[in-house]
């Protein structure tokens, strides 16, 4: 099962033909990705080689879909684009854009997120400024290694790409079911809430490792949602506990505005929830173990 | 990044939205001068990116050019909060009949722009919510709706604000939103916007707070990056393309990915706690593709801090590899060297992922006596944080 991404799932490209795309390409095919396509309006009817498999590059994200029948779109296209391939996508109502892109204007997310719901909701978005999702041994939608772990019962869903990689090393020998990287901006459009949902219908998922980190209160309402709808143990980590307040630490999003989203209120959020928080990754690793073991 | 009053002020002016006659003065000389043209009473304002800054005695009347030279004399230079004054802004008194609030943000949670209003203006209007939460109005906005006269003046009226003012009002607001979508703002704040004696209606203030990822389409907003209040180190880092914020303690942080580099800060300050409270010195993201050129950027910058007495490099191999990070560390200490730079401070190097073992295998082999590896992250933290009490 695992969520959003199987190994079903047909994935086109956006930007495929810049650094970006062309180097995570070649690593999403690698991994053994069902990778079908580009998107270049540019470059449509040319194909590009990839160490053997050789791709075509369409003129839409519609019209790749029409030929290939992909469901999903990884987005590598420069902040100033951003906007209007996202929208391009939720128009051919693909079932699921994952935009990579970071920097993307936060003018430019709600506009899309408004798009999104003016569509009708078809178009699941993860990102921006993500590092996209993996199923381990069925796909791997964006840039998250394949190499690091393979398929079992965790789930994970995690604001930071690098945090992920170190959870799903430390916990290699337990395996996961999906890792989600839902991005370090401001607004973003799969949110903890929407993974821990989907991770509580996945039959393959047995506990959840949720990552957070200081600036907003997507954390507190996800702690709220736990607690009224979730059966499955529950493992956190949040960082960012010594940030000063008003500095961006790195993601746009990650910043205390006044007494608000920082660690501490999310931790004790989290904890009236019932959920476990780990003081550092390796602790919180060290817990998740521990919920595995009792499983 | 949030604008002084004045930026915000003239950013009003340029959008059409009515604000009083007025301007910045980095001399009480040019306070003079703008006084003089402004004629009469005005207002000396220090500019300060933090509040309170009336009680601290930074806001002052001033009847006529040269009590304004002496207000801007006694304003000019003063710590409020830990802010020095290096500007002040003048304007024009205005004769104050009511006080109301006003804002346009963003509202993350929802995922869309927020307006909040409110007959109550003059004060933080988090307090009006607590203390009289029917006084606020909070309105969602349809982003790509926005905001045009219908529902300029559907806030107007739902706010309670006065019918004979609706029509200057609707104007101010939809003014206010073109500013707020054209400057990629993600606050215009006005507070208070004031009805004056003859029934004017005008922003008194300007809080304004642009995006930062929005400044590719924006090069006029970087006249706006305060020089005089950056940090050096972030200054220098900033020009090298390096994600970095100084901070008050003595362990020098490096790390690739902004989570990673976050929970580096904490786990060290956890671990000095056994070490009579050593504290990281600095915030370094160095990013996914970490080469030996950025990592000697980073090393320059973080080795550049006086307080920092340790090192902790902290890497996790996800499409990096250690092996080049390990051989990005030892190139960068022979760059260094090479550059002229003696390096004194000891490094601890955490590598895991993609290729560590081949990583740690290349730090061995180097055995530089400053650079001293462990494998784990909690260990590691221990390490730096002791090696910085040490030093310190």
């Amino acid at each position: 099962m695992a969520i959003f991404l199987t190994e079903n799932s047909k994935v086109i490209v956006q930007g495929m033909t810049g650094s970006e795309g062309m180097k995570h390409t070649r690593r999403m095919l690698a991994s053994g990705t069902n990778v079908v396509g580009g998107v270049n309006p540019r470059k449509a009817g040319t194909k590009v080689d990839f160490d053997g498999t050789s791709l075509p590059v369409f003129a839409t994200v519609a019209e790749a879909m029409a030929e290939t029948g992909a469901d999903v779109s990884v987005l590598f296209v420069p902040p100033a684009f951003t906007k209007a391939a996202v929208i391009e996508a939720i128009d051919a109502e693909i079932p699921l854009a994952v935009v990579i892109t970071e920097g993307v204007p936060v003018h430019d997310s709600v506009s899309f997120w408004a798009h999104a719901g003016a569509k009708g909701n078809k178009t699941r978005i993860i990102g921006p400024n993500c590092p996209g999702l993996q199923s381990p041994g069925k796909a791997n939608a964006g840039i998250i290694p394949a190499d690091i772990t393979g398929a079992g019962k965790i789930g994970l869903v995690s604001k930071s790409g690098t945090l992920t990689y170190q959870l799903m090393y430390e916990l290699r020998d337990i395996g996961f079911s999906t890792a989600v990287g839902i991005g370090g901006d401001p607004v973003i459009g799969t949110t903890h809430i929407d993974c821990l949902k989907a991770f509580e219908a996945d039959p393959e998922t047995e506990a959840i490792v949720m990552i957070g980190e200081i600036g907003g209160d997507a954390e507190e309402r996800a702690a709220e949602f736990i607690a009224e709808h979730v059966t499955k143990p529950v493992v956190a980590y949040i960082a960012g506990f010594t940030a000063p307040p008003g500095k961006t630490m790195g993601h746009a999003g990650a910043i205390i505005s006044g007494s608000a989203g920082t660690a501490d209120a999310k931790k004790v959020a989290l904890e009236a929830a019932g959920v476990k928080v780990g003081k550092t990754p390796s602790e919180t690793a060290k817990l998740m173990r521990e919920v595995v073991r009792g499983l | 990044m949030d604008l002084y009053e004045y930026q915000g002020r003239a950013l009003f002016e340029r959008h059409g939205v009515p604000v009083l006659d007025g301007g910045v003065a980095t001399t009480p000389e040019e306070a003079r001068e703008l006084a003089e043209r402004l004629g009469g009473k005005v207002v000396v304002k220090a500019q300060v990116k933090v509040g309170g800054r009336g009680k601290a005695g930074g806001v002052k009347l001033a009847d006529g050019a040269d009590e304004a030279f002496a207000r801007a004399t006694d304003i000019l230079g003063m710590d409020i909060k830990g802010h020095t004054v290096h500007k002040v802004m003048l304007s024009v008194t205005a004769d104050i009949a009511e006080e109301y609030y006003f804002s346009f943000l963003l509202d993350r949670a929802n995922r869309t722009f927020l307006c909040i209003a409110s007959t109550a203006g003059g004060m933080e209007i988090e307090q009006v919510a607590d203390e009289d939460p029917d006084k606020v109005l909070k309105l969602p906005i349809d982003a790509i709706k926005g905001v045009d006269e219908t529902v300029a003046g559907e806030i107007a009226d739902r706010a309670g604000f006065p019918a004979d003012l609706r029509d200057q009002l609707v104007n101010m607001f939809v003014k206010l939103w073109a500013a707020f979508v054209a400057e990629d703002a993600t606050l215009v704040e006005v507070n208070p916007l004031a009805r004056i004696g003859d029934g004017t209606v005008l922003a008194l203030d300007a809080k304004v707070t642009l995006d930062e990822n929005a400044g590719f389409r924006h090069p006029q907003h970087e006249e706006y990056v305060d020089v005089n209040a950056v940090d050096p180190l972030e200054q220098a880092a900033k020009e090298k393309d390096l994600n970095y914020v100084k901070l008050d303690g003595n362990v020098g942080i490096i790390g690739n990915g902004a989570g990673l580099v976050m929970s580096t800060l904490d786990v060290v300050a956890y671990a000095g706690e056994n070490y009579g409270g050593m504290k990281p010195a600095n915030f370094l993201d160095i990013g996914g593709g970490a080469s030996a050129e950025v990592m000697a950027n980073g090393l320059e910058i973080v080795l550049g801090d006086a307080d920092v007495k340790s090192v902790f490099v902290n890497v996790f191999g996800g499409i990096t590899a250690c092996d080049e990070v390990a051989n990005g560390i030892v190139q960068a200490l022979a760059m260094l060297a090479s550059r002229g730079e003696e390096v004194t401070k000891p490094l601890v190097v955490r590598l895991d992922g993609n290729n560590a073992e081949e990583g740690r295998r290349i730090l061995d082999e180097a055995n530089h006596p400053l650079v001293q590896r462990v494998d784990t992250m909690d260990g590691a933290a221990d390490k730096a944080a002791q090696l910085a009490a040490q030093g310190a």
